[in-house]
Formats: C-alpha cells, structure tokens, sequence
C-alpha cells in the first residue's frame, strides 16, 4: 500500500502552522513573489517566515515543499535561483517546479533536495514523465486533473517516480501550465506573473435594485449573479457567457465547482497513488483547519482498515457543489 | 446552469438619524482602544496590508446601526463607527451579518466559501479586501476574544452573548 501522504496548502506562516497541526504530512508554500503560482496579494512567506516555518514543520515530523512553479520569463531566471539557494539553506524537504531550467537548476546546485514535478508542467503521459526523471532526477509527479483511476493505474506502472494526485480544491483544470486566458484579459501571466485574476483587476458590482453581483475582470463583465445564486472565483475558465447558440448565458468552459476526491481515496491508493494533495493555498486558515483534519481523519481510518468517515466539506466548495472530475469519468463535463 | 438557492444578505438597514449617531459615538471609544491593542500586539500584519495601508475600508455589518471606517496606518490608525448616512468615500467595502464578519476576523469562518454562499459582499478595490484577509488570516488566535478580555469578565461576557445571540438568530437559514 502506498504512503498516502497528505499534502496540505499554507499561503501565511499561520495557515503553515494550522495545516501541520491538523495533522499535515507535508506542507507546500511560496515565495512573496512571482516564483510560485498562488502569487497574491497579502500572501505567502518571507525568506525569514520561511525559514522559522520549516523549523516548526520538522521539529513536528512535518514536512516543507516550496512551490517554485511557474516559468521564468526570458532573462529574469535569477529570481528563481535566488528562490531555490533560499529553499535550500533553509532546510525545505523538495522543490515543486514546473520549469525545465529550473528544475535543471535545482538538479545540478541542490541535489540533496528532491524535486517533485507541478502540475504546472502538465506531463501526463508516461513519456514526459520518464524524461523529467531521467534528465532532472525527478522523484514525484503530481498529476493533472483530466486523468480517470485506472489511467493513473497504468502510468503509475511505467514511471520510475511518485505520483501525487489532487483531492480537494479548485477545479480549474484548463490545460494546467499553459492557460492564458488571464492574460488575455489582463495582460498577466497566471503562468509567468504566478496569479490567475489578479486581485487588481477584478472588481464585483452590485446591483441594489435587483441584488444582482457582476464579477468583473479588466473591466469585462464575466459573470453575473441572481441574488440567491451561489458565486464562484472570477476566473475566466468559470465565467457565464452569451453565444449565438445560448443568447440566456452558460458556463461556456467550466461551472463553479471544486473537487472532492474524499469516496476515491482507496481506489487512489490502490492505484498506486504516493501523495493527496488539497488545494487552497489562497484560503483561510479555517479552510486549512477543516479540510486537513478532515481528510487526516479519513486518510488515518483507510490506513486502518476501517471504512472511511468522510465530513460534508461542501460549504468550503466554490459555488457550493462539487465534483468527482475526470478521475471518476471522463465525461464529467 | 444549477441555481441554488441560499441566504442573501437582509436588504440594508437605514443606520442613519440621531439613534444611530448616539450608537455611533458610544462605540468610539471603544474601537479605538481595540485598534490600538491589535495593532500594537500583531504589528507584522501592517507588511501584508502594503500600500493598502491607507486604503478607507468600511466593514459594514448589516444589522448593526452603524458602519465602521477602517484606516490601517500603523501612524495614524483610525477605527470608528460611523452612521451610514454619514460613511467616507470607501476604496474598499467588506458587508455581511455580524457575526460572520466576526468569525472572519477570527478565521473560524473561511472567506472565500462566505463569498461563495454569498453572505458576503466585497465591493471597491478588491486587491485591498485580499491584503487585508491574509493580514488577518495570519494572526494567531482569537482577536475577538483579545478585544473582549481588555475589557475583563465583563467583555468576555459580553462577546459570548452576542455569539450566541447571533447564532441563534442565524440558525432558521437551515445551512
Ligand atoms: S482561467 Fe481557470 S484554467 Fe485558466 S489559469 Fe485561471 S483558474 Fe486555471
């Protein structure tokens, strides 16, 4: 049976402390900067947060991954360097990286560091995994969101490395690494900038007379809410858009909805699966509080043997439904 | 498309006339000594609030009978009630019942699914609303129950009857 490690997300030193309380395995967080993929506002740690919340983690058998997970924009690669020398001399367990120069970096000036591959780098197939292993030494995969268990089964058997797969969290599943449609509207790169809808360039409008609330992006209106429907992040990926063929609006690429893997978890270890990983690092401590201690609980029962008692995490849920996704059928959408 | 149905926030309250003057500078006095407290014991939050510092933030809790202005400059912080018809031009407004806003502070209650159930409304500038939550978000403990024991048993007493008196209030929503 595999570990089943629980990776858990910290976007403050608080939430870190939180996460590894609720019983973490391993904890994943970034830089205040453009070096990691949840690079918002308010958010994430200095050098010097870093370097307590790693003694805080390991002195708890916890441990610490930094997410260096977005792409160096062409000659400012040192950003990225400076972040990985950091990561290293404070003692982080592994690197999670997305870009073949840095990982390439890492390799070659940290290898007692482990390097696990983001789902930013969106290798799905045995092929690109085996080449990230081979040439960077890779030691884990987290895998994108688009692939059924019995896929998982069958790569897992044909790589040489870990597979972490998401179990919880936002659903935007676009091409993971490679969406733009940020950038279209916005000018930022969610892969480059590290943020997806920048705060700075969303604003949400409310109607008094009708109770509606416009989400808007750039200055687009991307979706507008009746006074007793369920919101969702104002991501262009969950917008509601008109077309000739729906003049009503839809939710033209995905719903607001967020994953919960929770009743697949045996089938996930059996499937040979390494690591979960729950995703939120832009949430609040009580999200990390809720969803670690709920799946440590679950995680701790099927470890067991014993049936799983899974919480109703739904109220955490983005528009307050969730999804099984592609793991359970690829026709979920 | 699912539409599902949910508590909205009530229509807003007048908080404007004499009464809610009244209430307005019976709290002042009050607040003030909070924001001070607060500030003085997690002076780390200021770095996360950024230029936002001087961001005028007005948290509106929809049943009280008044609004409250938030300056978060750690050389001039200013905190006080203000009647709504009285509110200064906001860069940002955070609204919802009381005790939500409450548990916000505190981190029992997660922002984003607040935003999600649509219990709470942001308007303004939100990248001034994300700072100011993770400043507050990495704040260990209760800030709730620190402002209540300044001001003794009395306080603590106070903080929980309005828990529960606003979880009482909250329960026939059937969440
Ligand atoms: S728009 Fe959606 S799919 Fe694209 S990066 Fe943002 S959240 Fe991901």
């Amino acid at each position: 049976m595999s570990l089943a490690e629980l990776i858990c997300p910290a976007g403050t030193p608080a939430a870190l402390r939180t996460a590894v309380d609720a019983g973490a395995d391993a904890v994943y967080c970034g830089f205040q900067d453009a070096t990691n993929a949840r690079n918002f506002p308010g958010l994430n740690f200095t050098p010097e947060e870093l370097e307590e919340a790693v003694a805080y983690a390991h002195a708890r058998g916890a441990k610490v991954l930094l997410a260096l997970n977005t792409y160096p924009p062409a000659g400012k690669v040192d950003l990225w360097r400076q972040a990985a020398d950091s990561g290293a001399r404070f003692g982080v367990d592994a690197f999670i990286v997305a870009d073949m120069g840095v990982a390439d970096y890492i390799a070659r000036n940290h290898p007692g560091v482990r390097l696990h591959l983001s789902v930013q780098a969106a290798a799905s197939s045995p092929e690109a995994i085996r080449y990230y292993a081979q040439h960077f030494g890779v030691k884990r995969v987290v895998l994108p969101r688009i692939l059924t268990i019995p896929e998982i089964r069958k790569i897992r058997q044909e790589i040489p490395c870990e597979i972490e797969t998401f179990i919880f969290g936002n659903h935007g599943l676009m091409v993971e690494g490679r969406c733009s449609l940020t950038n279209y509207l916005t000018g930022q790169s969610t892969n480059m900038d590290g943020v997806c809808s920048p705060a700075s360039e969303v604003e949400y409008i409310r109607d008094e007379a009708t109770g509606t609330m416009s989400s808007c992006l750039g200055g687009f209106t991307i979706d507008r809410f009746g006074p007793e429907e369920k919101a969702g992040y104002p991501t262009i990926c969950k917008g509601r858009y008109t077309a000739p063929h729906r003049p009503e609006g839809y939710y033209a690429f995905e719903e607001p909805v967020s994953l919960n893997l929770s009743r697949l978890l045996p089938d996930l270890i059996g499937a040979g699966v390494h690591a979960f990983k729950i995703e939120g690092r832009q949430r609040s401590k009580a999200y990390v509080r809720s969803v670690v201690s709920a799946f440590r609980r679950a995680v701790d029962d099927i470890r067991a043997g014993r049936a799983a008692n899974i919480e109703d995490l739904v109220a955490l849920t983005e528009g307050q439904k969730q999804t099984q996704g592609a793991f359970e059928t690829k026709k979920w959408r | 498309m699912t539409v599902e149905h949910g508590a909205t926030l009530p229509p807003r309250p007048p908080g404007a006339g004499a009464l809610a003057r009244l209430a307005s500078s019976m709290a002042q006095p009050i607040l003030g000594r909070i924001a001070r407290r607060v500030a003085a014991r997690h002076a780390s939050l200021f770095a996360r609030l950024g230029a936002h510092q001087n961001t005028d933030y007005v948290i509106d809790p929809v049943e009280l009978p008044f609004a409250l202005h938030l300056r978060p400059d750690p050389q001039a912080l200013l905190f006080r009630a203000v009647p709504r018809d009285a509110l200064p031009a906001a860069g940002a407004t955070i609204r919802g019942r009381f005790l939500m806003l409450l548990e916000l502070l505190d981190a029992e209650v997660d922002g984003d699914a607040a935003f999600f159930s649509r219990d709470l409304e942001i308007t303004g500038d939100t990248e001034a609303v994300v700072r100011l939550r993770n400043a507050l978000d990495d704040v260990d403990g209760s800030i709730a129950e620190e402002a209540a024991a300044m001001f003794g048993p009395p306080g603590r007493a106070i903080l929980g009857h309005l828990r529960r008196k606003y979880s009482d209030d909250a329960m026939p929503r059937g969440e």
